[in-house]
């Protein structure tokens, strides 16, 4: 079988119709509002995503994603980024891949590494956000 | 695997480099071997008359295609059994020489045979050029009085690049070193004249050109020794036991017949079409393989920035078949071993999609994929970080 067969009809809707693509610019920024990015390649086959994060109050207002990589991949950017949305930063740091992969029904065990993809760069953007680097602040 | 969710009409098979449907004439050749004339060729009754009748017919039509004598032929379960029969055939016959030379861009038939015999033998991997070609004075340089054989294939599967085997032939022949070819993917788009041009083994099969899967052919020049790999009867020459696959054979028989070089004409003409006309309009994409020596119904295209999964996938939801080098496909996530050869980056090697033409294909299916493939790198560029 291939893994492709393995693949969950979330997996699919997230990959054709992938939710919160693209960047969020300075110019998007309202008075109190900041923003982190955060920047990851997979080592096992050299991909790459970059998140953005608009925060407010320690709260995630606002994901958007960029992502080189496989539908899988694509599909965990997707859904990483609706599942922070509206959590404190505290609450998004437990996000596990686990959970991404929960939330999509599952991912065949050859692209489980693509998950751990979307959720080590939420973690970059966070740990960019507390560490000042890179943060935009309105 | 998206197909059943689009509810699509139209379907596009791009992938005949992996397999090709078999032609209603073939299937209707075959039939009568299952039923009526189901003999064993082994048998001396009539029923075994018949089969072996067939049997032996066909063999003339393979020979025939490449002007080889009728006992230079043997059938096999397809170009993997082929080529393994032809490499460690020759090397276990062979007890004075253990060296081998090959090259990277071979496909997993002949590359793992040769990794599996390492132990025991040397191997010699040709690097090729960026067209995908192997250096001849390399080549020839790599050559020992200790060398048995040298493996390099015809037709390339990923990018279809054909190797010039009149002058390899030439330089084993000058070497006295027997000359093997995968010509999997070239017959009956290539032709080959084993009288013409020196070369002591080729392996060949069916379902890649219309013909039934799970049975192909191995052409072994007359007085070429070979140790016989699979042990029980004394079929095909003493070369390899087991009852012949009757109906594959004449199905084969049937499409080798039926291959013309019209077709190669026509695949070849929509094939430049369409690569001019990617390159042309889609931006950062390159052609992969060389451009001349190229099979008729090869193309290969990096499409930068993008990740062939993702690609394929897309098309796919629109019924068109293609397939990639991309690591992410592969079960053990490297990229292609041919795209790697050639000097690709690893992250164009990702983006690399092979589109191999058939017969059955018009220029209208190749507007659609095209307008469909358009969409899809560009919906693709858009969300990637490495796309300006
Ligand atoms: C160049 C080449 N050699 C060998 C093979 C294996 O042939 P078969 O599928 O008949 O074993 C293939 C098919 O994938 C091929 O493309
Ligand atoms: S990103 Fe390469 S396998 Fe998922």
């Amino acid at each position: 079988m291939s893994y492709v067969d393995q693949y969950s009809e979330k997996v699919k809707e997230h990959f054709m119709h992938p939710k919160n693509m693209g960047h969020i610019k300075e110019e998007d920024l309202q008075p109190g509002e900041e923003l982190a990015r955060g920047e990851v390649g997979n080592p096992a086959c050299g991909d790459l995503m970059t998140i953005f994060l608009k925060i407010k109050d320690r709260k995630i207002i606002d994901a958007k994603i960029k992502t080189f990589g496989c539908a899988a991949a694509i599909a965990c950017s997707s859904i990483t980024t609706e599942m922070v949305v509206g959590l404190t930063i505290d609450k998004a740091r437990k996000l596990t891949k686990n959970q991404v992969a929960d939330e999509l029904e599952g991912l065949p065990p050859l692209k489980l590494h693509c998950s751990n993809l979307a959720v080590d760069a939420l973690n970059k953007a966070l740990d960019n956000y507390e560490q000042g680097i890179g943060v935009v602040r309105k | 695997m998206l197909q059943k969710t689009l509810k699509m009409a139209k379907k596009v098979y791009l992938d005949h480099g992996a397999t090709t449907p078999v032609d209603a004439e073939v299937v209707e050749a075959m039939q009568p071997y299952f039923t009526e004339k189901f003999g064993n060729a082994s048998s001396i009754h009539c029923f075994g008359k018949v089969a072996r009748d067939a049997l032996e017919k066909s063999r003339e039509i393979i020979a025939w295609k490449i002007n080889a004598e009728k006992d230079e032929i043997i059938f096999t379960s397809g170009g993997s059994e082929s080529n393994n029969l032809a490499i460690k055939g020759v090397l276990f016959a062979n007890k004075e020489k253990n060296h081998i030379i090959t090259s990277k861009i071979e496909h997993p038939a002949v590359l793992q045979t040769c990794q599996a015999l390492e132990n025991g033998f040397s191997v010699t991997y040709l690097d090729v050029d960026a067209g995908g070609l192997v250096d001849l004075k390399k080549l020839e340089e790599a050559i020992t009085d200790k060398t048995a054989l040298v493996s390099i294939m015809h037709a390339n599967n990923e990018i279809g690049v054909i190797q010039d085997i009149r002058t390899i032939g030439e330089i084993c022949k000058r070497h006295n070193v027997l000359f093997h070819t995968d010509a999997v993917q070239s017959f009956t788009k290539v032709p080959i004249d084993v009288k013409d041009i020196n070369v002591d083994l080729i392996s060949l099969s069916s379902h890649k050109m219309h013909g039934p899967k799970g049975i192909g052919a191995l052409f072994i020049k007359k007085g070429t020794e070979l140790q016989k790999q699979n042990q029980g009867g004394h079929q095909e020459l003493d070369l390899r036991a087991g009852t012949e696959n009757i109906s594959g054979i004449v199905g084969f028989a049937k499409a080798v017949e039926l291959a013309s070089d019209d077709h190669v004409a026509q695949m070849q003409e929509l094939r430049d079409k369409f690569i001019d006309k990617i390159l042309k309009e889609i931006s950062d994409t390159t052609l992969n393989g060389g451009r001349e020596e190229r099979l008729c119904n090869n193309v290969n295209i990096t499409f930068k920035f993008i990740e062939g999964e993702g690609l394929l996938l897309h098309l796919d939801a629109h019924g068109i078949a293609v397939s990639t080098g991309s690591a992410c496909t592969s079960q053990s996530l490297e990229p292609s071993h041919v795209l790697l050869a050639i000097g690709l980056k690893h992250e164009d090697a990702h983006g690399a999609i092979r589109f191999t033409l058939g017969k059955e294909n018009t220029q209208e299916e190749l507007d659609y994929t095209f307008e469909k493939l358009k969409e899809a790198v560009k919906n693709l560029r858009k969300i990637s970080p490495l796309a300006k």
